[in-house]
């Protein structure tokens, strides 16, 4: 459902993405992992628009994403959860989640509140918070309720920034189980990552990329098993 | 059989029925990343990039490929053993070596995840080729350096089929376990499975009496002539398989029951047919040297390899569902070129032209010889009993037909010798019949 070939992107003359090409297929989970500065988050930016491209083709659901500007991109069923949760924290729990789901407003107001209670369903802790204001949450429900907003505006595709950054162990395993579950509702996730371990064992296939090239790329259970990987970034969890 | 009653059966079905652009978006991807592996890992593709200025970070286009050098066996033999490696040793958890059919031996090395992905390619090649989890296979490959052996060995295991590694070599031994064990498929080249048929007859053993269904057969050229007579003698269905240790092992290439060609395992391997000479691509469907570059291969990744056999491509669909384009049967090496009068002329032609004859066998030899600075071809060549014993006029008829066709196809006019049955040297292994006796 998604296409990139030959994708050149970077900030002013810096060059920071070269030659990526990747695809990934109806309901998967691909993980993309990589060190700081390889180029993950320049990626995602990238699709989403927020990054001019450089050279090379984005196609998503047989659209060139180039012609694109990031506000259109949820109407066509893409929406990104940024790095850092970036939740709304003047707003309630309940604000975020609607405002998530501006871009299908057409759909009616039942439409609306039938989705908010799915994610209710999905993150049990965002209905007990539904009235608190969003800045006052801990960083788990702030991730929670970052993926929820996102998930109000009903996308074939989700990108998910780093979700695990800064979470504690017990509630990284949390967030990973709903990437799982979104994927079994029929969602396609890509999932960019320094937990490399976590993010491979959810994930179906994935990248790895170094200094802005993909250097591996394979089914998720090989690329565990890669000695290359293993060194680079397991080997930290091992230790722990 | 009928194609359209037949269930077709896979091992990998969503990769074997992969769409077409969905492949090549895969291949660029996978293309892309060993580029860069191979241009950062290995020196000796760094430097070879490096002479022609070619930016392993630039490439775009499945097509720019033809950009790259080839590597070739000697590139194999200067590196000996372990200079084209592109992980450390101890990520290497097995070492074959090719067969050196011509000349010193090259040494290859797997990652854990090129043996699964070896295994699984295996898999699927016997799938194709009709074997399943129910069947006993014999494998009568060499086992040891040799990647056949060990290659079909995991394969079948994989499947869950039952394995007799009984390995080459001891023909009445092999026929006896065929016999007690029930094997039901056979493994081996297709010259020893014609030994087999010849021993049975000896033996007295009737291979219809046999549990035998099918043959996979590799490691040398054959011909449909030759395919047609190891069905009928053991009563099977023999298919071609492809691979060469430098690449893998068995397992890049197999015929589906369709018998029509070897599907390429294109997920993994790029493969394109060059002019042997000028080494620019042949027009589409044209014979020409086999070129295959690996895909996902991590601890010996191979760019443009050479592999000196001689075949063509077929793209057309093919009814058994797989999107694979396929190779035509190996129709010769290039280094089995002789170049005859100044003529280029492959030993298989000639046995093709020869099984096409009625009254021929499928052995033959070729003697190549100067006289008084002229080159002589002569073919001897099996016929059958009724022939060899029969008046002169019919003998005379046959090599006067074979010489004809020869003379007609080749360009080269050739001597004809019929000699009788089972004269001629039978093969265990790798079969050799060209014997060159110029001294150039």
């Amino acid at each position: 459902m998604l296409k990139i070939r030959n994708l050149e992107s970077g900030y002013g003359k810096l060059r920071v993405l070269k030659h990526i090409s990747m695809h990934i297929k109806h309901g998967e989970i691909v993980a993309i992992i990589g060190a700081n500065g390889a180029g993950k988050t320049t990626l995602l930016s990238t699709i989403a628009g927020l990054i001019k491209a450089q050279s090379g083709e984005i196609v998503f659901a047989d659209r060139d994403l180039g012609t694109v500007t990031p506000h259109q991109l949820p109407h066509l069923g893409c929406v990104m959860v940024p790095e850092g949760r970036q939740v709304f924290a003047p707003l309630t729990v309940e604000e975020n989640l609607i405002l998530g789901g501006r871009c299908r407003a057409r759909d009616g107001a039942a439409a609306t509140a039938s989705r908010l209670e799915h994610q209710y369903e999905l993150f049990p802790v965002l209905r007990q918070r539904r009235h608190q204001y969003a800045g006052t949450l801990s960083g788990g429900e702030q991730q929670m309720l970052a993926m929820g907003r996102a998930l109000m505006a009903q996308p074939s595709l989700i990108m998910l920034d780093e979700p695990s950054t800064g979470l504690a162990p017990l509630i990284v395993q949390e967030i990973f189980k709903v990437i799982a579950a979104m994927r079994d509702e029929g969602k396609t996730v890509l999932l960019v990552e320094q937990n490399a371990k976590a993010a491979l064992t959810i994930a179906d296939r994935g990248y790895v990329l170094e200094t802005g090239k993909v250097i591996l790329q394979g089914a998720a259970t090989d690329l565990l098993a890669n000695r290359d990987v293993q060194r680079a970034y397991l080997g930290r969890e091992k230790i722990e | 059989m009928n194609s359209n009653e037949r269930q077709w059966s896979y091992w990998e079905p969503e990769q074997e029925t992969i769409d077409r652009a969905d492949l090549e978006q895969l291949q660029l991807e996978r293309l892309q990343a060993t580029l860069y592996r191979v241009g950062t890992h290995v020196p000796f593709y760094r430097n070879k990039f490096f002479n022609i200025k070619f930016n392993y970070e630039s490439l775009r286009d499945l097509s720019d490929l033809s950009r790259l050098p080839f590597t070739t066996k000697q590139d194999l033999r200067d590196n000996y053993p372990y200079g084209l490696f592109a992980v450390p040793l101890r990520d290497v958890v097995r070492i074959h070596s090719s067969s050196g059919t011509t000349g010193m031996a090259t040494v290859v090395g797997y990652t854990g995840n090129d043996i699964n992905t070896w295994t699984n390619l295996v898999a699927r090649v016997l799938t194709a080729a009709g074997v399943g989890k129910d069947d006993v296979i014999q494998i009568a490959f060499g086992y040891g350096l040799f990647t056949g052996g060990f290659g079909l060995h995991y394969g079948a295991e994989r499947l869950g089929a039952s394995v007799i590694p009984i390995s080459a070599g001891n023909t009445r031994r092999q026929i006896q376990i065929m016999q007690d064990f029930k094997s039901s498929a056979l493994v081996c080249t297709p010259s020893y499975a014609l030994k087999m048929a010849d021993v049975m007859m000896d033996m007295g053993v009737n291979p219809n009496g046999l549990s035998l269904k099918y043959g996979l057969f590799g490691a040398e050229p054959w011909s449909e002539r030759m395919r047609l007579e190891i069905n009928e003698r053991l009563g099977i269905v023999a298919t071609d398989n492809y691979g060469l240790s430098e690449v893998m092992g068995p397992g890049v290439a197999g015929e589906c029951l369709e018998c029509n060609g070897l599907h390429i395992n294109e997920d993994h391997f790029l493969v394109e047919i060059v002019d042997p000479v000028s080494l620019k691509p042949v027009a589409p469907g044209e014979i020409g040297e086999l070129v295959i570059t690996t895909l996902t291969k991590e601890a010996f990744p191979m760019i443009r390899y050479r592999t000196r056999d001689l075949s063509r491509l077929l793209t057309e669909p093919c009814p058994c569902g797989r999107t694979f384009h396929r190779i035509e049967r190996i129709t010769g090496r290039t280094d089995d070129m002789l170049i005859i009068k100044g003529v280029n002329v492959f030993p298989t032609q000639i046995e093709t032209i020869l099984f096409d004859i009625e009254g021929t066998q499928p052995h033959y030899n070729l003697i190549v010889e100067r006289e008084h600075h002229e080159d002589k071809v002569t073919v001897l060549v099996e016929v059958v009993e009724s022939i060899f014993f029969d008046q002169m006029k019919k003998q005379r008829t046959i090599i006067d037909i074979i010489k004809k066709r020869l003379a007609s196809e080749l360009g080269v006019s050739v001597d004809v010798k019929l000699v009788e049955e089972r004269s001629l040297e039978r093969f265990n292994g790798k079969g050799s019949r060209v014997i060159d006796k110029r001294a150039l």
